[in-house]
């Protein structure tokens, strides 16, 4: 799936001002930014709901439209549910409206819906109701899955079984566009990653590239204890940090402790997605 | 599963299971057939009621004319003909017809006041141009008889409206549409689900009404119910139609509502389901023609208190068949999912 100079505006608000993706088959694409940035607007203008003020979206090589919709999966960061109908009631109606549904008996077991399958819809669990949500996305075994903030509002046990779940949907070669405020996620299921911020992508790559290309060496950080002294080089504060990156670990710390730096509470980290975040986006990270 | 029949299922359910919508919808009617059968029960018209045609003579002439505890109604034939007023004598709209041009008198067998007036006019000291008496036959009909259509049809105009212009305007806010927009099912699919739905629930519920109050208050039904079922079919089916038109752009539900009831009220005021548009205003009269509640009333009391077959019936139905293909078209035309 590929989108080439994606447009939207909302009155003055630039929503997605030019975004070009490119989704290579079978791989899940994680479309990182913080809360406004447009992920959830790029993603439904992908889908077919939003209308691009500008740009092309093709499935395939082809501009989508025809049998598209009987090919994608689409789990949106807000939904309502019919009323007054129960868990299973609702499967049953969403395999209604695809040619070749999967097996109703495969989507409780992979979304382990059985305890809830006679529960009316409005009194589900906010997880209960996300893995609902999951299994309505997969229902039509989708070539193309969507998935807007899958894991918000989960316990770690569910997002975990979650990961494993999109493991197994990724095995069946399903591309997947997922965005997320977990990084631990993003780093962990996307062999993709864009980072996003004010309807721009920042930066477009696999994981490991994006951090190679920012981050050299190692990242030291240490609680700033508020004074006024003058910043070791290559040291910048954020939130209350000192943090330092550096190739030369050796040399660094000697500048900490020749700078009377109090090294309690120090940690020595490789850089990873979370850092790569927030020195793009430069601001702190909201979930 | 067809997703037509689970969509039609799916909406059914929730109408259902939602207890406090549906014992609404039955109660609701079944409290004002009752509510006011009972409130109209009560013989109000002690006065009798006498109608005249022809040249009416002095009362002096003709004494009967002097009778105080009678209410005398002349009618004139250049704007009348004899059979419609004939005809409010045997529905008991009035005790007696004095017709001075045919030298008769009129009563109506089946009515009681009929035969006291009778007694009167046999004296000849109150019958001094000795008209000849002329018997036609009718039962009474009551109140109720004649209520009983517009109330179920008034009841099937809010459950059509709001069941379909109300409910797609919720599932729009709340985002139901915008899931459905994400599927392969079309707007022409899950539109004739909720129009299936909501055709089969009224008809039903409507049926029950009828039949549940039949039993305590038995109505004159005295053409066919084969037709009474075709015109509440059709009727629905129209003020669904109508429902759908408010249901294709609305966002807001109270929006929706303000402007359900704006439409509704004058509708029911104006199609004669309390009062009977005789004697209303002519204007009123023709902006009520294009309501398809006074076509339903219209016909079902046609059907019912005067026994109209289908012949009789067919200017109602073809008005509210035109008008259901006028309603879809538009509401066709403005749907959007969101
Ligand atoms: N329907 C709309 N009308 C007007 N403005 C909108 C609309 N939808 C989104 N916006 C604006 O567009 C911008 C991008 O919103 P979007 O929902 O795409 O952000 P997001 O990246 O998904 O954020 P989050 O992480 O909070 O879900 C926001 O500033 C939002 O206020
Ligand atoms: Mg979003």
């Amino acid at each position: 799936m590929q989108v080439e100079g994606l447009h939207k505006s909302y009155g003055a608000l630039k929503a997605v001002d030019g975004i070009d993706l490119e989704i290579p088959r079978g791989s899940c694409f994680g479309l990182l930014g913080p809360n406004g940035a447009g992920k959830t607007t790029t993603i439904e203008m992908m889908e077919g709901i939003v209308k691009a003020d500008d740009g092309r979206i093709l499935f395939k090589g082809k501009p989508i439209g025809g049998d598209f919709k009987k090919k994608v999966g689409i789990q949106f960061q807000n939904t309502a549910l019919p009323e007054f109908i129960t868990v299973k009631e609702t499967l049953e109606l969403f395999s209604s409206f695809y040619p070749h549904p999967r097996p109703m008996d495969e989507l409780i077991e992979l979304c382990s819906l059985l305890d809830i399958l006679n529960q009316d819809n409005r009194k589900l669990s906010g997880g209960q109701r996300q893995r609902m949500l999951l299994a309505l996305a997969i229902i039509p075994k989708p070539e193309m899955l969507f998935l807007d903030e899958p894991t918000t509002g989960l316990d770690p046990q569910a997002r975990r079984n979650f990961w494993k779940l999109i493991e197994g949907v990724k095995a069946e070669d399903t591309s997947i566009l997922l965005t997320t405020h977990y990084m631990d996620e993003a780093q962990l299921l996307c062999d993709y990653i864009a980072i996003m911020d004010k309807g721009k992508v920042l930066e477009c790559d696999t994981p490991q590239k994006l951090l190679e290309k920012h981050f050299k060496g190692v990242l030291i950080r240490l609680p700033h204890d508020g004074d006024e002294r003058e910043l070791p080089q290559g040291a910048v504060i954020t939130g209350g940090n000192l943090e330092m990156q550096t190739v030369d670990l050796d040399a660094s710390l000697k500048k900490l402790l020749s700078s009377s730096y109090d090294l309690t509470g120090m940690t020595i980290d490789k850089p990873n997605l979370e850092d790569l975040f927030i020195k793009l986006t430069g601001s702190s990270l909201r979930t | 599963m067809n997703q037509f029949l689970a969509m039609v299922k799916a909406r059914t359910m929730e109408f259902v299971r939602d207890r406090g919508t549906f014992f609404w919808n039955l109660l609701f009617p079944l409290i004002l057939v009752f509510g006011f059968s009972f409130v109209f029960s009560g013989n109000q018209d002690k006065i009798f009621k006498v109608g005249l045609l022809g040249d009416v003579p002095q009362s002096s002439q003709y004494s009967f004319l002097e009778l105080e505890q009678a209410e005398f109604i002349p009618y004139d034939l250049e704007q009348i003909d004899r059979e419609t007023v004939v005809q409010k004598l045997r529905m008991h709209q009035l005790d007696m017809l004095l017709d001075f041009d045919k030298n008769s008198y009129y009563i109506n067998d089946q009515s009681a006041n009929g035969k006291i007036l009778r007694m009167l006019l046999q004296n000849p000291q109150y019958n001094q141009m000795a008209l000849q008496e002329k018997e036609v036959s009718g039962k009474a009909i009551r109140y109720v008889d004649w209520l009983v259509p517009g109330v179920i049809g008034m009841n099937m105009l809010f459950s059509c409206m709001f069941g379909v212009g109300f409910v797609i305007v919720r599932y729009r806010k709340n985002g139901v549409l915008k899931r459905l927009k994400a599927t392969p099912v079309s707007a022409f699919s899950f539109v004739s689900a909720q129009m299936a739905s909501r055709f089969f629930i009224v008809l039903l519920t409507s049926m029950v009404v009828f039949a549940g109050t039949n039993i305590f208050l038995k109505f004159m039904m005295l053409g066919s119910y084969w037709n009474l079922i075709l015109i509440t079919a059709l009727a629905i089916l129209c003020m669904i139609s109508l429902g759908l038109i408010f249901a294709s752009r609305f966002k807001s539900e109270e929006l929706a509502s303000g402007v359900l009831n704006l439409l509704n009220f004058p509708m029911i005021i104006f199609s004669g389901v309390f009062f009977s548009l005789e004697g209303t205003p002519p204007l009123m009269q023709k902006i009520a023609r294009f309501f398809p509640l006074t076509h339903f009333i219209e016909g079902a009391r046609a059907i019912m208190l005067e026994g109209a077959g289908f012949v009789q019936i067919l200017p109602n139905l073809i008005t509210l068949a035109a008008m259901t293909l006028l309603f879809l078209v538009t509401a066709s035309l403005l749907f959007q999912w969101d």
